[in-house]
């Protein structure tokens, strides 16, 4: 079965809730997202999940010279970034647009859906 | 226009009444919208190959899709060569109909609907459907668009790529994702209407029956699907039906468009005229009786009813045709309506005060701004600018019935 990416992206820095106006608000999010998550493992579409700390945390590292080069933040400057993802299988797009809207609802955010390579695309890029 | 042999035309008429249903029943079997519309070129070009030879078929449709399902299979072996891919090659044989056809009976009416995913970029919706629905080639479709061949043939690679690698079904949409998708859907049926009542192309005839038929049946087919909508599909019928209805006068017997105004009526087809006319009427009395109010479509068809119900172009009730523009400006603020509407005002309130309202368009890319600046000019006895604009507008054309009616009118200003 198809795997996709539902990416929820968020701002750079976080406030002391997370991006949520006050506490409250972020605990009942995280409730829903939970319920959603025991949801789709219920359902059979469940993969991996998990939400990321602030994109300034992040550091980069680029191997590819003699010595690895290490920076601080994320690789892309941007005003949002990755905060949080769920890794899904699904038979094919309208189910997988339909979780992210439940997702997307339950998370108060906007979800990017994605589709992994399969097998066959790899092969295509192999064999044009 | 060319006469062609007979064999090449049995492939030309195969090509536009066939290619959309061979593509549709092919998709069905493979779950696959590139793959099919492969397999359809492939069969295409073994009749080319082999029809000159071995005769047309009885039944060209039949041939058609027989040989695209071998050819796709063909593909899947040399491409797939495990067990299990030779087992789902095997399956395409099976030609049991699908379990679930779900709200949409009609296979090409769901290739519509599917080219009209919500996923896809409008223009990337549109697009898809003349050239799996209508059968268009990518020059055909690139000067639809008004833009170069590359562009669209990359919109369409990257469209298609998306339905393969984002696995978009070519499901049948539930009867909840109709409305979702019925804008669009209603959007493509237009251009594809369109396309047919004026084609783009230079290569094609002026004036394509087999794509406005189309429009038309898909149109209706929609119309029994949502009977409770709002409205738009019955308009849209309308308009088709009121529009269709005048294209026996559309082209002279010299092969030159024949405007509105000119048109000979007694060779409209009444019965469609009566027909969209009905429909109107039942809009209209649906909105009287607190409706929701008319949108794009239903006030075009109203437009329409108004210049159909005119025996003579002299007794069009213009006034009520510019206060229906009025309206539609409202529901739809795009030049092109104010193109129509400056028209329509020329006639009303004459050429000088429509002259200073088509001016004003941000439409010098589009021949039918052209067009109306060159008669407005004409009437206003500015000679050299008229012939200027009709120069501009036959740049702009690629329709041979449209070239033949500009050139005669800017040959009678000399």
């Amino acid at each position: 079965m198809p795997k996709y990416l539902l990416s929820v992206y968020g701002p750079a820095e976080r406030n002391q809730f997370g991006d949520y106006p006050d506490k409250e608000s972020m605990l009942q999010a995280f409730a829903d997202t939970g319920a959603f998550n025991d949801k789709l493992v219920a359902d059979g579409y469940f993969v991996f999940a998990d939400g990321l700390e602030q994109a300034t945390t992040a550091t980069v590292v680029d191997g590819r010279g003699e010595h690895p080069v290490i920076t601080d933040g994320p690789y892309l400057e941007a005003k949002e970034h990755l905060g949080g993802f769920w890794i899904i299988e699904a038979p094919d797009l309208d189910v997988a647009l339909r979780l992210a809207a439940e997702g997307s609802k339950a998370c108060r955010g906007k979800v990017e859906v994605r589709p992994f390579q399969t097998e066959e695309s790899f092969k295509a890029l192999l064999e044009p | 226009m060319t006469r062609l042999e007979p064999v090449e035309e049995a492939i030309t008429r195969a090509h536009r009444e066939e290619w959309a249903r061979v593509v549709a029943t092919l998709t069905r079997r493979l779950g696959d919208l590139g793959a099919a519309e492969d397999a359809a070129a492939d069969a295409f070009a073994t009749a080319v190959e082999r029809w000159p030879r071995d005769g047309v078929p009885p039944n060209p449709g039949g041939w058609l899709t027989t040989t695209a399902t071998r050819k796709a299979i063909d593909r899947l072996r040399r491409e797939l060569r495990r067990d299990e891919k030779h087992q789902e090659a095997a399956l395409l044989h099976d030609d049991d109909p699908p379990q679930d056809r779900g709200a949409v009976e009609d296979d090409r009416l769901r290739l519509v609907f599917t080219c009209c995913h919500p996923a896809l970029s409008p223009e990337a919706r549109v697009a898809l459907t003349l050239r799996m629905v209508g059968g268009l080639t990518m020059p055909q479709i690139a000067r639809a668009f008004l833009v170069p061949e590359a562009t669209m043939g990359q919109r369409l690679t990257r469209a298609k790529a998306k339905i393969r690698a984002a696995h978009v079904p070519y499901r049948v949409p539930t009867a909840q994702d109709l409305p979702a998708r019925l804008d669009a859907v209603l959007t493509v049926l237009f251009l594809v209407f369109n396309e047919g009542y004026l084609a783009t192309g230079g290569d094609t005839e002026p004036v394509r029956a087999d794509l406005t038929a189309e429009a038309i049946r898909l149109t209706r087919l929609v119309r029994e699907l949502l009977p409770d909508d709002t409205g738009e599909v019955t308009g849209l019928l309308a308009l088709m039906l009121l529009t269709e209805a005048r294209r026996p006068a559309r082209v002279s017997s010299t092969g030159e468009l024949v405007t509105l105004g000119e048109q000979d009526r007694s060779r409209w087809d009444t019965e469609l005229v009566d027909e969209g006319h009905h429909l109107v009427r039942e809009r209209l009395a649906a909105v009287a009786a607190g409706g929701p109010p008319p949108g794009r479509y239903q006030l075009l068809a109203a437009i329409n009813a108004v210049h159909t119900a005119a025996r003579d172009a002299r007794d069009t009730d213009w006034s009520q045709v510019v206060t229906l523009y009025d309206r539609l400006l409202r529901v739809d603020p795009s030049p092109l309506v104010a193109l129509d509407r400056a028209i329509a005002v020329a006639e009303l309130d004459g050429p000088e005060v429509a002259l200073a309202l088509v001016d004003r368009l941000p439409l010098a890319g589009h021949h039918a701004f052209h067009v109306t600046r060159a008669e407005l000019l004409r009437r206003l006895g500015r000679r050299a600018e008229a012939l200027e604009a009709y120069d501009r507008a036959l740049a702009l054309t690629a329709n041979t019935a449209e070239t033949a009616y500009l050139t005669r009118r800017s040959s009678q200003l000399d």
